[in-house]
């Protein structure tokens, strides 16, 4: 299945996909409208979305099982990164969906566009994934993050919602500028935005010192610093998370953070790789700010949503370090990471969606203590998830073989970064101060009196059980995820004598 | 024995029956509990001590067929397996043995339910997951002993660490919450900076072909990194090793984790997960990086750190007011002994090492068991409230007395044949430490002998000391094997050290030490 990305019938091809999700999220836009907001309503925008999404993902897989390919390289990408990347999105999406619709009734409010602004949003995703030209680049961001400042904001009557959101939407607009500011140095410096072309023109002109690309570079590296929460760009973060519904706490940690590295990685790889001067050592620092200074705040907090919030900057940290190897293995050991992480974020937000109150923040680590004596299998589900992305093998299933891939990535890389692998692994033994303060919260204090113990409902109970099944699974048996990671890092480098062509 | 052995294959299934069986049982445990779940406590206890005890009946049956089954002249791996299990990182299932693995699998598989039958009415609280966390643990300890595939090695080796970190932390004692965590962070930091030196050592020798080496032969046999990067990396292993001996000054977590932890933890950690440390080094660190461990200045470091653990921990041990803390405390000494012996590179001083390792997994697990028993009757562990026992619990005190005679190394119990090969090994080639670590053994008499006076001699001035009852027979049962094995060790130690004697040599070449040629010599000096 070869599609001629030059001719208009061939780029629709190419873009199905994305196509079917968006036209149907049109048309939920119009149906979520067409009656006045009750439970019931959302509920059955939100399963129609869910079939939406499946239908999405059903296209997805069908192009990724007939080995779709562009005939000459365009502005969108025809690879199994982009496929393998789009099934995490859709994934995601499908449990964001899945959470909302039995957790945003709980918070009082039953806006059934909560639900489009996911589709929407994961749009904006699967066109990050597929982009090969900054400016659909600028345009994946866009679509995504716009959806999701609508989404931080959904519960209109939480004065916190609308300050975090607030929040998030000014320093994301201001992260936009820098991005479009670092996409206008590039194409000044180089005459193009398209990522092929630019990889070409630095390699013939031998650009590789120009400061006006270096400058260009920074720019960009801000405004995917701020999407994907690193340090020192998070501040927006913890609030934000904090004050969302958990299942989009859940989002906007898992997908959006995806969405912004799987371009992050493509722009790297496939048209600056030979600019390692430039940002090898940005990243480098920007990944130990990530891991040391995330690893040190969450250790403080008592907001399980705050918390988690704060361990989803380290992982940005975590995945950092693959971008950094700039290898094929860290490719891979991104699409795995990414995998492993999602499944334990969702688990773990299933879980504090089931025990969130309304009219909270959500709930705090006392919520959790002695949960083990009266919902023990909760407290083992969770207890998974924690150790998961504490990285611990068997226990925490996939979440081990997630670090140990980009280990394996920072080990064998050509730029030496085993000294960045020894920092990733010290601060993850102090995230194991605050992972298994809930493990301890759960397990080894009564229960206290009074507390409830709320029932777990049916949608949330299966992104549950699902998370937690695959993590285990995936943790004994990683062998297959690896082999798909690997086979989907391809992402094409700019040119032959890049260090990236080789997967060392 | 052996014609039978081999007409079942038995080399073919057991270690990997021996990993199965206890993750089996788990599931057994869980299905029970769920059966159980309207059941008042005293039945759950009953339901799940007794399968617990029968699953670990079972594993110790079967792994006896080791003892017969290895070749001891033989230094290939034995009952060997290996299974692709992650081809795409070149990850195998490979397991086998040697004869320190069997010797250490035996102690694992016969303390075990000896284990169960000293938890027997002390664990009234949430039996089927106490009892499920030692099946768990059972499988990661004997898996650290079969790996030999360094990514499986770390699997096991950190599967152990949830169960432990879950027994001391659920069904410890008033500081279990810290004792807990301590325990778990300075395991990890060790454990991580392994995988990391690890994942180098594998890709290291994979080389240009991409494809990481895990494998422990081909890793033991090509293994030659720049001298410097060779430290690191043996430093790395180091870190992970002696914070499970646990060295001096990485001990302090141990302490805690011994005293808080419930009367079954504290003797699967100290009979069992310290063995850790040690295999590790005998196993792990000395053979992949025999330059490093060979080089002088570590040399000087670890003996220096090994006889400060024995002086350290045997002074201490001294002024301890608690009976579980001085034997926690001795476990640092004793660990030291070993340590020495392994670093004197003789084939004596390892196989002495091995065996030390062996004598206090029987002698302290034996101590901690006593001293739950004790602790069930009075609910103190402190040596202020007890005295002149002997004449209430007179079985007790013979137990007692010759656990403690074993820990102190008294000719005709095994603790002697350990410490005297260790020493007499070490002497050869660092004396001066050897010297020193002798005198210990003076101060190891003081304070052992102090707590025998002072838990069951002196006057009996307690009232409540007065109405104890004596050992029962669940009791008299669970202590028979041990003191058994006490003297067996301590008068015929041949068969243990005709087991070890060739997987010593091999790893003794390997760093350049002194082998030993002929087996039976030591054998007579008994």
């Amino acid at each position: 299945m070869t599609f001629d990305l030059a001719l208009p019938s061939g780029l629709l091809g190419a873009v199905a996909p994305e196509l079917i999700l968006i036209v149907g999220a049109m048309a939920l836009t119009l149906l979520a409208a067409w009656r006045p907001e009750t439970d019931a309503h959302q509920r059955s925008v939100g399963k129609a979305a869910l079939w939406l999404l499946a239908l999405t993902a059903a296209a997805v897989v069908m192009y990724a099982a007939r080995g779709a390919s562009a005939a000459a390289p365009g502005i969108i990408a025809v690879d199994g990164f982009r496929w393998a990347a789009d099934l995490v999105f859709l994934a995601a999406a499908a449990a964001t969906i899945a959470l909302g619709i039995e957790s945003n009734p709980k918070d009082r409010f039953v806006t059934a566009e909560s639900h489009v602004l996911v589709l929407l949003s994961a749009v904006g995703m699967m066109i990050l994934a597929a982009a090969r030209d900054l400016m659909i680049v600028f345009l994946g961001i866009e679509t995504m993050s716009i959806a999701v400042y609508v989404l931080a904001a959904m519960d209109r009557r939480s004065v916190r919602a609308a300050e975090g959101a607030l929040k998030y939407f000014l320093l994301g607009a201001f992260a936009s500028a820098f991005l479009l500011y670092g996409i206008a140095l590039v194409y000044g410096a180089t005459g193009s935005t398209n990522l092929a072309v630019i990889g070409e023109t630095i390699a013939r002109f031998g650009l590789t010192g120009h400061t006006m690309i270096s400058i260009g570079i920074a720019m960009l590296l801000v405004g995917f610093g701020f999407k994907v929460a690193a340090v020192p760009f998070h501040m927006w973060a913890p609030d934000v998370y904090e004050a969302a519904p958990a299942p989009i706490t859940a989002f906007m940690a898992v997908a959006v953070k995806a969405g912004a590295f799987a371009a992050l990685l493509r722009v790297w790889i496939e048209s600056l790789s030979m600019m390692d001067a430039a940002w090898l050592a940005p990243v480098w620092w920007v990944a130990v700010a990530t891991m040391v200074v995330g690893n040190l705040i969450a250790l403080s907090q008592r907001n399980v949503k705050r918390l988690l919030a704060y361990s989803s900057i380290v992982h940005a940290g975590y995945l950092l370090v693959a971008v950094a190897a700039g290898t094929s293995l860290g490719t891979s050991a991104f699409l795995f990471y990414i995998v492993a992480y999602t499944l334990a974020n969702f688990g773990a937000f299933a879980v504090v969606a089931a025990l969130g109150e309304p009219g909270t923040t959500g709930p705090a680590i006392p919520d959790f203590e002695g949960l083990w004596s009266t919902r023990p299998w909760l407290a083992v589900g969770f207890g998974v998830c924690m150790l998961a992305l504490l990285g611990l093998p068997v226990f925490g299933g996939a979440g081990f073989f997630a670090k140990w891939y980009v280990l394996q990535a920072a080990v064998t890389s050509p730029h030496g970064l085993v000294l960045l692998a020894v920092i990733l692994v010290l601060t993850s033994v102090v995230s194991a101060g605050y992972y298994l303060d809930l493990v301890r919260a759960m397990f080894m204090r009564p229960r206290p009196e009074g507390a409830r113990n709320p029932a777990v409902p049916p949608y949330t109970r299966v992104v549950l059980v699902t998370s937690v099944a695959l993590l285990l699974a995936i943790g004994l048996f990683p062998g297959a995820l690896a082999t798909w990671a690997r086979k989907n890092a391809a992402v094409t480098p700019s040119a032959a004598r890049s260090p990236f062509a080789q997967g060392r | 024995m052996n014609g039978l052995l081999a007409a079942v294959h038995y080399n073919t299934w057991i270690l990997t029956t021996l990993l199965a069986l206890p993750l089996a049982g788990v599931a057994v445990l869980a299905l029970q509990s769920r059966a159980a779940a309207g059941a008042d406590a005293a039945a759950k206890m009953e339901i799940a001590r007794r399968t617990a005890l029968a699953l670990f009946v079972v594993e110790a049956a079967l792994s006896v067929g080791l003892w017969w089954s290895l070749d001891y002249s033989s230094i290939e791996w034995q009952a060997a397996v290996t299974l692709p299990w992650i081809p795409a990182w070149g990850i195998h299932y490979k397991i086998g043995v040697d004869g320190i693995a069997v010797v250490l699998i035996l102690l694992t598989t016969f303390l075990m339910p000896l284990t169960v039958l000293g938890s027997w009415t002390g664990i009234r609280e949430k039996p089927f997951a106490f009892y499920a966390m030692l099946l768990l643990m059972t499988t990661g300890m004997l898996g650290v002993f079969v790996a030999l595939d360094l990514a499986l090695f770390y699997v096991f080796w950190e599967l152990m660490l949830i169960p432990m970190y879950l027994i001391i932390g659920m069904w410890g004692g008033s500081r279990r919450v810290y004792a807990s965590i301590k325990f778990f962070l300075f395991t990890m930091l060790g454990s991580l900076l392994m995988l990391v030196a690890i994942l180098y050592v594998a890709f290291k020798t994979g080389g240009a072909s991409g494809v990481p080496v895990f494998d422990y032969d081909l890793l033991a046999s090509s293994a030659a990194y720049p001298a410097q990067a060779a430290l690191w990396l043996f430093g790395a292993f180091f870190v992970a090793f002696a914070v499970k001996v646990p060295m001096w000054p990485l001990h302090t977590w141990l302490p805690d984790a011994h005293v808080e932890a419930p009367t079954g933890g504290s003797v699967v950690l100290a009979s069992i997960m310290l063995k850790m440390g040690t295999f590790g080094f005998i196993r792990f660190a000395l053979p992949l990086f025999p330059s490093a461990a060979s080089d002088p200045a570590v040399r000087t470091v670890m003996v220096t750190l090994a006889v400060i653990g024995i002086v350290y921990g045997a002074l201490v041990s001294m002024v301890q007011p608690d009976f579980k803390k001085l034997v926690a405390y001795s476990s640092v000494s004793h660990l030291g002994f070993v340590m020495l012996g392994l670093f004197a590179f003789t084939t004596q001083g390892m196989q002495g090492a091995v065996m030390v390792n062996l004598n206090h997994g029987i002698s302290t697990g034996a101590l901690f068991l006593l001293i739950g028993m004790l602790y069930e009757r009075r609910h103190t562990r402190l040596f202020d409230e007890f005295g002149g026992i002997a004449r209430v619990m007179p079985m007790y005190a013979v137990a007692l007395s010759i656990v403690a005679f074993s820990s102190m190394g008294l000719p005709g119990t095994n603790g002697f044949v350990g410490e005297f090969l260790v020493l007499i090994g070490a002497f050869r080639t660092v004396p001066v430490a050897t010297t020193i670590a002798t005198t210990v053994v003076i101060i190891a008499a003081v304070y052992l002998l102090w707590m025998v006076q002072r838990v069951i001699y002196n006057p009996l001035a307690r009232r409540e000391n007065a109405v104890l009852h004596d050992l029962n027979w669940r009791e008299v049962g669970l202590l028979v094997p041990l003191v058994i094995g006490i003297f067996w060790l301590g008068i015929y130690p041949a068969p243990i050290l005709n087991r070890t004697h060739a997987a010593a040599n091999r790893v003794i070449e390997r760093v350049g030490g002194v082998p030993e040629v002929n087996p039976t010599e030591l054998t007579v000096r008994q």
